[in-house]
């Protein structure tokens, strides 16, 4: 494998504009998945699924900056995201799969193989952000391939493309842990104290997200789980109970039945 | 910005990570307001009372930029003693005719050529200026605006803080400053606050107008608008008898660039008439178009709902959607012989035929409606070649990747083969009205299977070439009034110097040497990108800082030189002063940047060209909640109004029935859409993210009225009522003016009846209520009532109205 690549997305950088999710539509040849107003602020695309694979968040706050608020919206704040897969460095998705269809790249990201899936959607569960689904009427399972079609020839990703400020940072991860470090450390200097990262972390739940965020609160006001964990984590140490737990009961089986009285 | 230039929105991004600070004033919390550092939140409609504040303030506070304001502006110019200003005349200017709702000027001239620096003289225009505004408090500001005055001061001081010789600030608005019946005059408070601080002419100030799609800047340069000729050169009118050196004499300046307008005109007129213009007939001076009068968009709406207008052309616009009382205009289209729509997509002002409102209302009926209706396949930009001219005056020239499918055929196609297909059918006429069209040039070179006309020959020519050789010239400066040579439009001059296509130059900026990047592409006029920039360097011509150094005079090489194109004479030394019988730039002292102008200056005071006053005053919108705080006069008394049962009013303050349109509206963009809808509704992956119309309201507002966010909003005026689904947010804040709390409704404008994402039109609601200037729609301010609950369908929905405006006392 080559050094593995991924996203930064510092949401400080993020004017909702959407391009992202235009973009990928665009160069995936992913379907519209539903004209539905939601009423979540400016989101009617609601949340990553089979036929959504980026989505930008609002979040509509009011929070109190300024003891002495000067004029009516001086505590308004608007928080906005671009989630995505995590692609993640232990993704459960990949390790239930019974097909192989979802494959490790030789870019450290994680895609499936539609031509090889065959619709059991045993990794829909498995994925602790909610993030891969069946696509209604097709049976499949889709996401975010991290645009392996344009890695392949040295392209970034359409979404990193088109993101107007840069809040979409596409690179070797890596890097982009090393940059989004000195951004935290810069935005803190700045008296913008909310600022921390999310899924930067090697040692998480995942083994490090390939996709990790620059959040300005907690992760579930996003909507992302605040500690995920690869859900197939605890798999050998629950073969190994369940292992001690048979021999166990096979040893009690040959006391019982060859020990005692004889 | 964010929410209408998101792409543009980078440079913002970037300057404020480089510790720029952004305020944005607005009605609403937008995108925008997300991540700048200061939202002011503002009654939609009280702009001039806020920028008059700062105005004020400056003043009060002595915060001006002296000597800039001295030498470079109308400060010291006296004006005569028969002026009187809105605070003698309780809001209105001196010389208001009241029958003709219209001013006569003649008042508001200047003195003689008499000024005085010290700026003390009582009738000098700083002083004017200062009496003017006085009355602009922090105070009246809250009052108006319902702006706290804490946070006006913070702004005013910011403003104030970041000008001067080290630093400069910029301004940025789009159409929340122009859509009102006073929008000329909010641009013209801007213009006067930046030029008290200095910031015209200068890198990181300016005023920046954020025009409202790709190419609109190029549609008032090269016009699509009736009453001016490329380059913004003046057109005629039909009761004037003068020829062309008399026209060239009253709409010229004697000083300044405008000196040589004989050069322009004659050139444009051999650019259309080539061989056939020549001194001997004025160079077809005569087959020039002239105006009978108003021939603004909503006159001839107007003129089509009286059966006067039989046929329309309608071409990338959709003003069934787009327009003030949108109900006017499909009842204006109905009522027309015929109608040439050319979209890329059946736009509701091609298919009101079948489905606007009034089909479902019973108002228009499809087998009643004459109108011929061709609707005409357009090309995508994708798929000819041209140029966009953007909201910074850059031409960048885009190629063509595709043919054009079906039918759908280029702008430039249809016009060229149209106009190719008249001249076959007039051709041997002897009818002496025919002969201008007959007499144009009109031999483009075609290529490909459809004979597209070459967009680079017209490039070509609306560079300008010598009629000799046909080689380009190389900018307006040699552009020459004996018909030598020709130009189609003097301001785009020089973008195809030495027959190459500066356009499509595209060196990305980090591969160039300077920071203003002037490889890439090629912006008017002469690929300057600040205007006025000799006002950057002071009087003597250097630079007002180090830091904010830009153009300034080389004494050795004799020449203005810097980062940009100089705007000015290359070779005019700061200390030139001009001699007996100098005219044109020449007139003009090198200590003057305001090229354009016939005194070199920038105006503070504007003695003539504006028809509702020298100086922007607060008034308030057409319809209003309140009264005008500040004077008598309570709306423009100028405004263009039209009083016919199509266009009814709601009762404004102090007239009876005004309560029963209590709130303000306001409409504004969305990022996903793109104006009225054509490009957007119609794409599955933008109608996906705003896909249905809906309304902001503050939680105060739903709770008075009932209305439940996610759920369904009627909002009502004497035009019409429709719906909306309710967003209800604290985004949209109440405000506290005057004596009480006004509350905002919300309305993108996106919508209409046809598309993948459908719903009413916002812009249905409003009246014809015009700025007197330029005619453009007060949108952005206006009264309604809001209720909970969808709209009546068919023809219950004017029993609904009708009962507004029976309860408002509006037949």
């Amino acid at each position: 494998m080559t050094e593995q690549v991924g996203f930064f997305t510092d949401t400080t950088l993020c004017i909702g504009c959407k391009a992202c999710e235009v973009a990928c539509k665009e160069w995936n040849r992913v379907p519209e998945d539903g004209l539905n107003f939601l009423g979540q602020s400016y989101d009617n695309t609601g949340e990553l699924g089979a036929s959504t694979w980026r989505h930008v968040a609002f979040i509509e706050q009011r929070k109190p900056v300024d003891v002495e608020a000067k004029g009516s919206t001086a505590d308004m704040r608007w928080l906005m995201s671009s989630d995505v897969c995590k692609h993640c460095t232990h993704a459960a998705c990949l390790d239930v799969c019974p097909t192989g269809a979802l494959f490790r790249t030789e870019f450290g990201t994680v895609v499936v193989q539609e031509d090889v899936c065959n619709g059991c959607g045993y990794c829909v569960p498995a994925c602790p952000f909610g993030v891969i689904d069946q696509r209604e009427g097709d049976g499949r399972v889709w996401k975010c391939t991290l645009c392996y079609d344009r890695l392949g020839v040295g392209l970034e990703p359409a979404c990193a493309k088109s993101c107007p400020t840069k809040s979409i940072q596409f690179g070797p991860l890596e890097e982009l842990r090393t940059r989004a470090q000195a951004r935290i450390e810069e935005l803190h200097t700045r008296g913008v104290v909310d600022a921390h990262l999310y899924g930067e972390d090697a040692a998480d739940g995942v083994g490090g997200m390939g996709a990790f965020f620059l959040l300005l609160d907690d992760p579930e006001v996003y909507g992302l789980p605040p500690d995920p964990v690869v859900t197939t984590r605890d798999l050998p140490s629950m073969w190994k109970a369940a292992g001690a737990a048979a021999l166990t009961l096979g040893a009690a089986v040959v006391v019982a039945v060859f020990g005692g009285r004889r | 910005m964010a929410e209408c230039h998101p792409v543009g929105f980078q440079w913002v991004m970037e300057a404020k990570e480089r510790g720029a600070k952004v305020i944005h004033v607005d009605p609403r919390f937008s995108r925008t307001s997300a991540v700048a550092d200061v939202h002011v939140p503002i009654r939609a409609g009280t702009d001039i009372a806020f920028l008059g504040g700062i105005v004020n303030y400056i003043l009060e506070n002595g915060r001006e930029f002296r000597e800039y304001v001295v030498r470079y502006t109308n400060a010291s110019t006296i004006v005569t003693e028969d002026f009187r200003d809105t605070e003698d005349l309780d809001g209105l200017f001196s010389g208001y005719e009241e029958e003709d709702a219209a001013y006569d000027v003649s008042t508001w001239q200047y003195e003689g050529r008499e000024l005085d620096e010290t700026l003390e003289h009582p009738r000098c225009v700083f002083q004017l200026l200062k009496k003017h505004y006085r009355r602009y408090t922090p105070e009246v500001v809250e009052h108006v605006c319902g702006v706290p005055r804490d946070l006006f001061v913070e702004v005013a001081e910011a403003l104030c803080q970041n000008s001067g010789r080290d630093r400069t600030s910029a301004f940025c608005y789009a159409v929340g400053w122009t859509q009102h019946t006073v929008g000329v005059q909010y641009i013209r408070t801007a213009a006067i606050i930046q030029l008290l601080l200095g910031n015209i002419g200068r890198p990181g100030g300016g005023i920046l107008a954020l025009r409202g799609h790709a190419s609109i800047q190029g549609s008032t340069d090269v016009p699509t608008l009736y009453n001016i000729l490329p380059g913004y050169i003046a057109m005629r009118h039909a009761h004037q008898t003068f020829g062309l050196q008399e026209f060239i004499r009253n709409t010229g300046n004697r000083n300044g660039y405008w000196g040589h307008l004989d050069a322009y005109l004659i050139s444009l007129l051999k650019a259309w008439w080539g061989d056939n213009a020549t001194s001997a007939n004025e160079y077809c001076f005569d087959y020039l178009p002239r105006l009978t009068g108003d021939h603004s968009a909503y006159t001839s709406t107007l003129a089509a709902v009286d059966g006067k207008l039989k046929g329309y052309f309608l071409i990338g616009e959709n003003p069934a959607v787009g327009n003030a009382n949108g109900k006017l205009h499909r009842s204006a289209l109905a009522n027309l012989d015929w109608l040439v729509v050319r979209d890329f997509q059946e736009i509701e002002s091609a298919s009101f035929w079948y489905d606007s409102p009034e089909i479902e209302t019973g108002e228009l009926r499809t087998s009643d409606i004459g109108t011929e209706v061709f609707f005409l396949p357009a090309a995508a930009h994708t798929e000819k070649d041209g140029t966009f001219t953007n909201t910074q005056r850059m031409l960048q020239w885009h190629h063509k990747a595709v043919e054009p499918p079906g039918d759908s055929r280029s702008d430039l196609w249809f016009a060229y083969h149209l106009g190719r297909r008249i001249r076959e059918k007039l051709a041997g006429s002897r009818d002496p009205k025919d002969k201008p069209i007959l007499e144009l040039t009109w031999a483009y070179p075609t290529h490909g299977p459809t004979q597209e006309p070459s967009a680079e020959a017209v490039l070509k020519e609306i560079n300008g070439f010598t009629v000799a050789d046909g080689k380009a010239v190389s900018g307006y400066e040699d552009l020459k009034a004996d018909g030598s040579t020709a130009c189609g439009v003097w301001i785009y001059s020089g973008c195809y110097a030495d027959d190459e296509n500066l356009p499509a130059r595209r060196k990305p900026h980090w591969e160039q040497d300077t920071w203003v990047a002037p490889e890439w592409a090629w912006t008017w006029p002469m690929n300057r990108h600040i205007i006025y920039n000799r006002a950057s360097a002071d009087p003597d011509g250097k630079p007002w800082s180090d830091r904010k150094k830009y153009v300034w005079w080389d004494a050795e090489r004799q020449e203005w030189t810097g980062f940009d194109v100089p705007d000015f004479k290359k070779s005019m030394p700061p200390d030139h002063e001009p001699s007996e019988g100098d005219v044109a730039e020449w007139g003009l002292r090198g200590d003057e940047p305001f090229i354009m102008q016939s005194d070199g200056k920038g105006w503070l005071y504007v003695p003539s060209g504006l028809t509702d006053g020298p100086f922007p005053t607060h008034y308030e919108p057409h319809e209003s909640p309140f009264g005008n705080p500040l004077y008598g006069q309570q709306a423009n008394p100028v405004r263009q109004v039209f009083h016919r049962k199509e266009n009814p009013y709601n009762p404004t303050h102090g007239e009876p029935g005004a309560d029963v349109f209590p709130y303000v509206m306001t409409t504004y963009r969305l990022t996903e859409h793109h104006t009225a809808g054509g490009m957007s509704r119609t794409l599955p992956f933008l109608s996906e993210l705003q896909p249905e119309m809906f309304c902001e309201v503050s939680p105060k507002l739903a709770a008075e009225r009932g209305l439940e966010h996610g759920g369904w909003a009627t909002i009502v005026s004497t035009r019409t009522a429709i719906e909306a689904r309710v967003l209800v947010t604290d985004r949209m804040s109440p405000l506290r003016v005057a004596d009480r709390v006004v509350h905002q409704v919300g309305l993108p404008y996106h919508w209409g009846t046809h598309g993948l994402a459908t719903g009413d039109s916002a812009n249905d609601l409003f009246p014809l209520a015009l700025d007197p200037n330029v005619h453009i729609q007060e949108v952005k301010a206006a009264t309604c009532d809001i209720r909970p609950g969808r709209r009546p369908r068919g023809p219950a929905l004017l029993g609904l109205v009708e009962d507004y405006r029976r309860r408002a006392g509006v037949s």
